[in-house]
């Protein structure tokens, strides 16, 4: 496929194309310590990618910039401003539908003004790929970091991966592409960092060279054709199913939704492939267990070391993938544990909501600790909670 | 894409579908000059519909797709409205994803199409309806043509809400009852045409669709102008016969009664300089003796 024959060549930046495993795996890295949004710039300049479209929201709106500054060193096909996420994100569609590799960013407000496009672009089966830098989305207008927004984003249809370390969010930009770009997914991604504690903490990342770059998209290897008029046009159908109430036009809309969903769930063999696995256990033989991901995950590592300390062992279950969300994964990780803590940056808990929606025995699943609207979770909070949990005094979280 | 890449594979050509033989033995893809009089005697690129008995709105697809100057490499963008039901049967590569959204849609396949083939035509065409366009879509409207974005944006103005059953719209007349204006509309049509000019447009023009010549000059301008100077933009009447209480043999009168002079679509066109000045060069390369004749 055209993708496959350009590596080994040189792309107008002069940057080497090479295969995206020995992107991942083998080319040699270097030390750098940075921020996530310079993170996303480096991602992004190896990523072959050929159009972004940028607005202004805190706190993506530097990595987005930083973009823009791709675009006018060469590293980007195409750049500019759009009026709104709404329009930014169509515009992202039209770009995708248009056999471009492409990508974005959004935050908060901007993703729920975003939120139609989503599940279009599922329906559609366009690769974008956004970075989400959660934040409030609550009245009074708050800009502090708070995941309630990625909860309500969940069943788009999208892949969703969630970044803990700027690390993870290099490698999960340039994978997410991979995946979701494969013919038997070939569906929209969303890697996910919580906005401020990743987007603005700096952090050691390990870099491949700026003089590589990733296979670039093939269009036609997508499940649907490429609007560019460069495959034969066909009547897609007889009658219009938007109109028409009958079995065929029921039964048409049901297993599209069926297949994209699949798609999402046969991203899994792709993603174990490159990610290790959709989460990854530290102890998880321990009777207590801490699961979450992102920054709250961070803090429950903290946590686990300071309650070491007092010689109480806890294990950690850490969920990469939200979707595909890693049910059986998660109830072999649990199966051992009688306590099990999930701290979330967000008012409602939907994180534990999802595990105890997953597992057997779910009175194990203790909701929390979690805090909102830019509250800090240090790691004595879930110390406390887990400790009063032992001690059996009464914890009422969510 | 050229008439190449439709052929069909001897091994399969008595299993495709007759619409389709028909398509690539007879279809206009690449002919110089076609227009709205191979209506009826090729195939034309739009298969059905499954509009009303006499909608004007069908009439004018037809001529929109006969029109086009280069179908073999136009990519269309759609809303969500009776344009979306005809769609589906259309023999060049659409879009339909939300209600509102074309121009921006169409903003970035036009900017993906020329990073992809640079040099090469790729033209992109919106159609869409008023409350698309002027309404829920306006702003992204508006904002593609500021950023000069190089398309054609054509609106099909029935001056209401058809597909959702006869609703106020900004282009409705002021005064007229409808749904959602139980007791008339209370504010005037909104004068998009003007608004195009004003917001960058090369080329713009108001129109019915009683004269497929008028209709189908608006159209290649409107693509070739777009293609290489800016943003065009195209209003053309196409009545929904059936909220404004006409049998469907009425729908051409209803056109004619709205386009007489001092009527809401008399006849309007602008053109930039600059867009002068390309179809003027055009013309010039067209007639190559008489130009040169004329520099002599």
């Amino acid at each position: 496929m055209e993708t496959q024959s350009r590596v080994g060549t040189y792309n107008k930046k002069g940057q080497r194309i090479v295969d995206a495993e020995y992107l991942f795996f083998e080319a040699p890295r270097q030390q750098y310590f940075m921020t996530g949004s310079e993170v996303v710039r480096e991602a992004i300049r190896r990523a072959s990618v050929d159009m972004s479209v940028a607005y202004p929201i805190t706190p993506q709106s530097e990595a987005a910039a930083m973009v823009g500054d791709l675009y006018v060193e060469g590293y980007v096909g195409d750049y500019f401003r759009g009026e709104s996420e709404f329009a930014v994100m169509s515009q992202c569609a039209g770009a995708s539908f248009g056999g471009s590799r492409v990508f974005t960013t959004t935050s908060g407000p901007g993703t729920m003004r975003a939120y139609e496009n989503f599940p279009m672009w599922v329906g559609s089966r366009l690769p974008i790929m956004i970075n989400v830098m959660v934040r409030g989305i609550n009245s009074p207008l708050n800009i502090q970091p708070d995941t309630l927004e990625l909860g309500l984003i969940i069943d788009t249809g999208m892949l969703i991966w969630h970044a803990e370390t700027g690390q993870e969010l290099f490698d999960y930009l340039l994978k997410g592409y991979i995946v979701a770009e494969e013919p038997d997914v070939h569906l929209p991604i969303a890697v996910v960092i919580d906005g401020f504690f990743v987007s603005h903490t700096k952090d050691v990342v390990m870099l491949p060279s700026a003089d590589l770059a990733l296979t670039p998209y093939d269009p036609y290897r997508s499940p649907v054709p490429c609007m560019d008029m460069e495959v034969p046009p066909v009547r897609m159908m007889r009658d219009p199913f938007v109109m028409k109430s009958n079995y065929i036009s029921y039964a048409t809309h049901a297993s599209w939704q069926q297949e994209t969903r699949a798609a999402c769930e046969r991203s899994r063999k792709h993603t174990i492939r490159l990610l290790g696995g959709l989460l990854e256990e530290e102890n998880s033989d321990a009777e207590i267990l801490i699961v979450s991901s992102g920054t709250a995950l961070a803090q429950g590592r903290e946590a686990v070391r300071l309650l070491a300390e007092e010689g109480i062992r806890v294990g950690i279950v850490k969920i990469k993938t939200l979707r595909p969300f890693p049910h059986e994964e998660i109830r072999q990780a649990t199966r051992n544990a009688r306590l099990i803590f999930v701290p979330e940056f967000n008012v409602v808990g939907w994180l534990a909501r999802e595990i105890k929606a997953t597992i057997p025995e779910n009175h194990r699943v203790i909701a929390g600790p979690h805090v909102a609207g830019g509250m800090t979770m240090p790691p004595e909070v879930i110390v406390e909670t887990i400790k009063n949990a032992l001690s059996k005094k009464e914890v009422v979280y969510g | 894409m050229g008439k190449d890449k439709i052929k069909i594979n001897k091994e399969f050509y008595d299993i495709m579908p007759p619409e389709y033989q028909d398509l690539v033995n007879d279809a206009t893809y690449g002919k110089e000059g076609r227009g709205w009089k191979d209506v009826g005697v090729a195939k034309e690129l739009i298969e059905e519909h499954s509009l009303c008995a006499g909608c004007p709105e069908s009439i004018a697809f037809r001529y929109v797709l006969a029109c086009l100057p280069n179908p073999e490499d136009t990519v269309m963008v759609g809303s969500t409205g009776c344009t979306s039901l005809v769609f589906p049967h259309v023999a060049v590569h659409n879009i339909h994803s939300l209600f509102g959204n074309q121009n921006a849609v169409a903003s970035g396949l036009k900017r993906s199409l020329a990073h992809r083939f640079p040099g090469k035509i790729k033209d992109v065409v919106v159609l869409a309806g008023d409350g698309a366009t002027v309404d829920i879509g306006l702003d992204m409207t508006l904002q593609s043509w500021f950023r000069q974005d190089k398309f054609l944006t054509i609106c099909f103005d029935n001056e209401l809400y058809a597909n959702t059953g006869g609703q106020e719209s900004g282009l409705m007349q002021k005064g007229f009852v409808s749904k959602m204006a139980p007791a008339g509309k209370k504010f005037e049509k909104v004068r998009l045409p003007d608004i195009a000019r004003e917001s960058g447009c090369h080329y713009v023009t108001m129109l019915t669709v009683s004269k497929p010549n008028r209709v189908e000059k608006a159209i290649r301008q409107g693509v070739l102008i777009a293609r290489e100077i800016g943003p065009t933009y195209i209003q053309l009447y196409t009545p929904c016969i059936l909220e404004i209480g006409k049998q469907m043999m009425e729908g051409l009168q209803e056109m004619r009664d709205s386009e007489g002079p001092g009527e809401r679509f008399a006849f309007q066109e602008y053109m930039s300089e600059e867009a002068k000045q390309y179809l003027a060069s055009l013309e010039a390369q067209k007639k190559p003796v008489a130009a040169i004749a004329g520099h002599a």
